[in-house]
């Protein structure tokens, strides 16, 4: 709770910065605001409670999944300064918003009531189509927005359909009356409640951008300021991802049954079809956005898992898949910046011309692509071990195949930097912006050596 | 103690090798950095000698929720291929100096990582480590191909880095199985993988998935395809990194991590695994009396070579697990030194054509000598090195599978038939005029070749001092068979 008050009371506090026209001041403040917000969630850490009649519960899987979306918006932030450096029009509408967007994110991440999970939703939709917009005089950033609203609000009236089937069938908008009317259910359930669910996951799908529901994904991505794309690939995914696992273990409590199936599939057509896809984009940032559908497949091991486990293996694959894919979109940034595309053939040579930039992207992409020591193979083998333990032989294999697929376009970037001949327009980057980057892999490769931290804490 | 300098050494090296600027400075510092640590691994011989089977074992905490830990140690098989590591090292930088490299910091850096990663394979003593380990050789072994190869280098490393990322991977998926089935509390450490029981058809599953991810390293036909034109576009010192020691990761994962782990399925698939291993010694003979380029000719030698050794492995009987041990450091020396020749005729000639070459011996007596030590070794003439491995692995492949030994005798007369031939066609005859320059020798160049000749002979006269460090262990591993 104190986490939502503090981020609203940053953004409105962004905004007044606004009418008070400090744009200078914006960035410092929402970044000490994002820090001071972290650590009144850390504070939480021990008091278990819940908020206006079980609207909000803030437990421990609450806290660690805020902490790692404000972390996110933190390192996102960060990358602000260089990305609208130049811009002439004000930006606390921008910043303001986003910041909204991340209390819907917490909102879904704490969510003990449906309603609040719909509210946190729409809180951090409807942010997203007017960020997704902002660069209003980008064709392309229009066509994402329109893509984005029209298909987000269809999907959004699915997960309000499922709602109230399941409210229908259980009397309740409650997680705990949901989860006793489960019980009591002892494995048979009418139809109404499993048509409401599996509309709830269809909804759900759709923002986590899993197949087939991902299709806006790669245009959306690749219309959007990139700044926001890596908003959306990032904060958004994990909200939703948890919102999802969060429903299924606060409701079925342990009681395995008839959505896995739908899940288990769902995971492994995500990661065949992300991964394979994948291969086939010409620039990064379709890449990615292919990236991050094949990433939800992996992290919905963890859910079709649904071991006590799975908390952990998923907090730890969020936040190293986080940490990755904001550096990678940081890269992006730049090359953008220089060459007005990001077509792989734009970064031929970049480990001449910008050898630590260069050295940042590989270390993201070897992390994406889960090779040891770095934190990506820390939170793969993870989630492996807590699927594996569940007997999921079949669906790691699956994911291992996908695995080794991503390989090929995860090099692409690489081979393109380092073994192909430069061509001439170096990166102008400022020395914030690369200790950022430089921080950033520092996290990706600690995190991968000492990964005690984050073993074991949910 | 031993083992963690062996292990930290090369890895503060290669970080403080970023830092250097010259090219003489960062070479003479690498090279004393690897002499350094070939020292210590001198020091854990002497240690493990003189104290037997101590092991040298080192444990610390890692996760262990997870049930992994930092457990290293040396057994008599790894600790020879520690050393064989460490004492080609140094070589395959002193051979380096030939070159000027692009980059020269970046270059010397990833060698001494991959040494840190092949040293931390050897030894580790954990399950989770060794495949930790396994990765983290590969990525240094990429960036020196891909970035420092030939003209088709590209695809050609990639399509290595492909193919092996993906073997090891099902490697990955079997000890996270594995994992699951040690008593609790789980753990990676070897004796709780070895102390699993699996029922027949899991042993066979993850004895597939181990041979699949050791057969593409070591490479055992037919996941062979990567490795002649990887060789052939790989900078020497890249070569001799992959031929002379990479691959024997994949020969030592079998011995050490596949056969007291599924020893069922290891007898139940050996003839089959047998069957591709001498096929491969078949195969890679007969291509190689085909090639035209030198080192091409070596790559495809090398198949044949280590097929004999992987058919070693998989007869299971005492005398062919030695023979293998001791081919495994008899083949990383031939090797590293016929590729540094072939290095050097390369930089004198500017090809690696035989048919460009003639009558070198001639211009260069010195070099055709080191060349023909080599190469004897190589093809196993009594006294040599490769005499003593042969026919302890072709006598352990007899005892249990005669067929398949007579097969896998045909190498010994192929590969005389191949090499002999490079030798005659390039060091015999008279001179062209491409020949017609070469020069002898420099003693920097001899530099490299004269260890690797007095390890020829050692090995080949007194192989008792090798043979009885593997023993025990060997004996170890046989007894999971029965």
């Amino acid at each position: 709770m104190t986490t939502i008050i503090s981020l609203i009371i940053l953004g409105i506090l962004v905004l007044f910065l606004g009418i008070l026209k400090k744009q200078s001041w914006l960035l410092p403040v929402i970044l000490t605001g994002l820090i001071a917000a972290m650590a009144l969630t850390v504070m939480d850490w021990n008091s278990v409670r819940s908020f206006n009649n079980g609207m909000l519960i803030v437990d421990h899987v609450s806290v660690a999944f805020s902490v790692v979306l404000i972390f996110s918006a933190f390192l996102i932030f960060s990358l602000a300064a260089q990305y609208y450096r130049g811009v002439q029009r004000p930006l606390d509408d921008i910043y303001g918003v986003m910041i909204f967007a991340l209390v819907g994110a917490v909102m879904m991440t704490s969510y003990g009531n449906l309603i609040m999970l719909f509210l946190g939703i729409e809180t951090l939709s409807i942010a997203l189509y007017v960020l997704a917009g902002s660069h209003k005089e980008a064709i392309t950033s229009n066509e994402a927005t329109l893509k984005y609203f029209l298909l987000g609000s269809f999907l959004s009236g699915f997960l309000l359909f499922g709602i109230a089937l399941i409210y229908g069938s259980t009397g309740s908008f409650d997680l705990h009356q949901i989860s006793l009317y489960v019980a009591s259910c002892s494995g048979i359930y009418p139809t109404m409640f499993l048509a409401g669910l599996f509309l709830l996951i269809i909804g759900l799908a759709f923002k986590i951008a899993i197949v087939p529901f991902h299709f806006w994904a790669p245009d959306v991505y690749e219309g959007t300021p990139t700044l926001l794309t890596a908003f959306m690939a990032t904060v958004v995914k994990t909200a939703s991802i948890v919102a999802m696992f969060r429903f299924f273990t606060l409701t079925f409590n342990g009681i395995h049954g008839v959505w896995e199936t739908t899940i288990w599939i769902l995971a492994a057509v995500t990661i065949l079809l992300g991964n394979l896809t994948g291969v086939y984009q010409p620039n990064l940032k379709r890449m990615l956005a292919y990236s991050s559908i094949s990433h939800s497949g992996y992290m919905m091991l963890a859910v079709v898992a649904f071991s006590p486990m799975s908390n952990n293996a998923l907090l730890f694959y969020t936040l190293s898949y986080s940490i990755a894919t904001i550096m990678a979109f940081g890269i992006l940034i730049l090359v953008r910046e220089a060459h007005g595309n990001d077509f792989f053939t734009s970064m031929n040579g970049m480990a001449k011309t910008n050898p630590l930039e260069a050295f940042c992207l590989t270390v993201a992409m070897l992390s994406l692509a889960g090779i040891p020591p770095l934190a990506g193979f820390m939170a793969k083998y993870y989630l492996f071990t807590t699927a594996l333990e569940k007997g999921l032989v079949w669906l790691v294999i699956i994911a291992i195949a996908g695995s080794a697929i991503s390989v090929a376009y995860y090099f692409r970037p690489i081979i393109a930097m380092y073994l192909r001949e430069p061509n001439g327009i170096p990166l102008k980057v400022e020395m914030p912006y690369k200790i950022h980057l430089v921080f950033m892999t520092l996290l990706v490769i600690l995190i991968g050596l000492v990964p005690v931290f984050l073993v074991g804490i949910l | 103690m031993l083992t963690q300098i062996l292990i930290l050494l090369p890895l503060a090296l290669s970080l403080i090798t970023l830092l250097l600027k010259k090219e003489r400075t960062i070479r003479y510092f690498v090279l004393a950095g690897t002499l350094v640590e070939f020292g210590i691994a001198v020091a854990a011989f002497i240690q493990y000698k003189t104290m037997c089977h101590c092991q040298l074992q080192v444990t610390a905490g890692w996760i262990s929720s997870l049930g992994i830990s930092l457990k290293f140690g040396m057994d008599g098989i790894g600790l020879l291929l520690v050393l064989l590591t460490t004492f080609l090292l140094p070589i395959i930088v002193l051979s380096s100096f030939s070159h000027s490299y692009n980059r020269p910091a970046a270059f010397y850096s990833l060698v001494l990582f991959m040494e840190m990663a092949l040293v931390g394979v050897f030894t580790a003593f954990d399950g989770m480590m060794f495949y930790i380990f396994w990765e983290m050789a590969l990525l240094p072994a990429y960036f020196i191909s891909a970035v420092w190869g030939g003209k088709d280098r590209i695809r050609i490393t990639f399509k290595f880095f492909i193919y092996t990322f993906t073997g090891s991977l099902f490697m990955l998926v079997a000890l996270i199985y594995l994992y699951f089935r040690t008593p609790l509390p789980h753990a990676f450490d070897f004796q709780s993988l070895y102390a699993v029981t699996l029922t027949p058809a899991e042993q066979s599953w993850i004895f597939l998935a181990f041979f699949v991810a050791f057969a593409i390293k070591i490479p055992i036909f037919p996941f062979h395809t990567w490795q002649p034109d990887t060789y052939a576009q790989t900078p020497a010192s890249g070569t001799m990194l992959l031929a002379g020691i990479m691959l024997k990761m994949g020969l030592f994962g079998m011995i050490r991590w596949m056969i007291p782990i599924c020893p069922h399925a290891v007898q139940q698939w050996g003839p089959a695994a047998m069957t591709l291993a001498v096929t491969g010694v078949v195969y890679g003979s007969l291509i190689a009396i085909m090639q035209k380029d030198m080192k091409r000719l070596v790559a495809y030698s090398s198949i044949a070579h280590v097929g004999l050794i992987a058919a070693g492995v998989f007869a299971l009987t005492i005398h062919a697990m030695q023979g293998a041990v001791i081919q495994m450091i008899s083949h990383g020396i031939n090797i590293v030194g016929l590729f540094i020749v072939i290095d050097l005729i390369e930089k004198r000639t500017k090809t690696r054509n035989i048919a460009d070459l003639g009558g070198i011996a001639l211009k260069a007596p010195r070099l055709a000598v080191f060349f023909m030590i080599m190469l004897l070794g190589s093809i196993a003439l009594p006294l040599t090195n490769g005499f003593i491995g042969e026919f302890l692995l072709l006598l352990g492949i007899f005892e249990r599978y005669m067929a398949f030994s007579a097969i896998a005798g045909l190498t010994i007369i192929l590969s005389a038939v191949y090499m002999l031939r490079m030798y005659q066609r390039t060091m015999l005859g008279t001179t062209n005029e491409i020949t017609e320059q070469v020069t002898d020798l420099t003693w920097t160049e001899m530099a490299p070749l004269i260890p690797l000749v007095i390890m020829v002979f050692w090995i080949g006269l007194f192989p008792g001092l090798f043979l009885d460090t593997t023993l025990p262990d060997v004996l170890t591993i046989m007894s999971y068979i029965r």
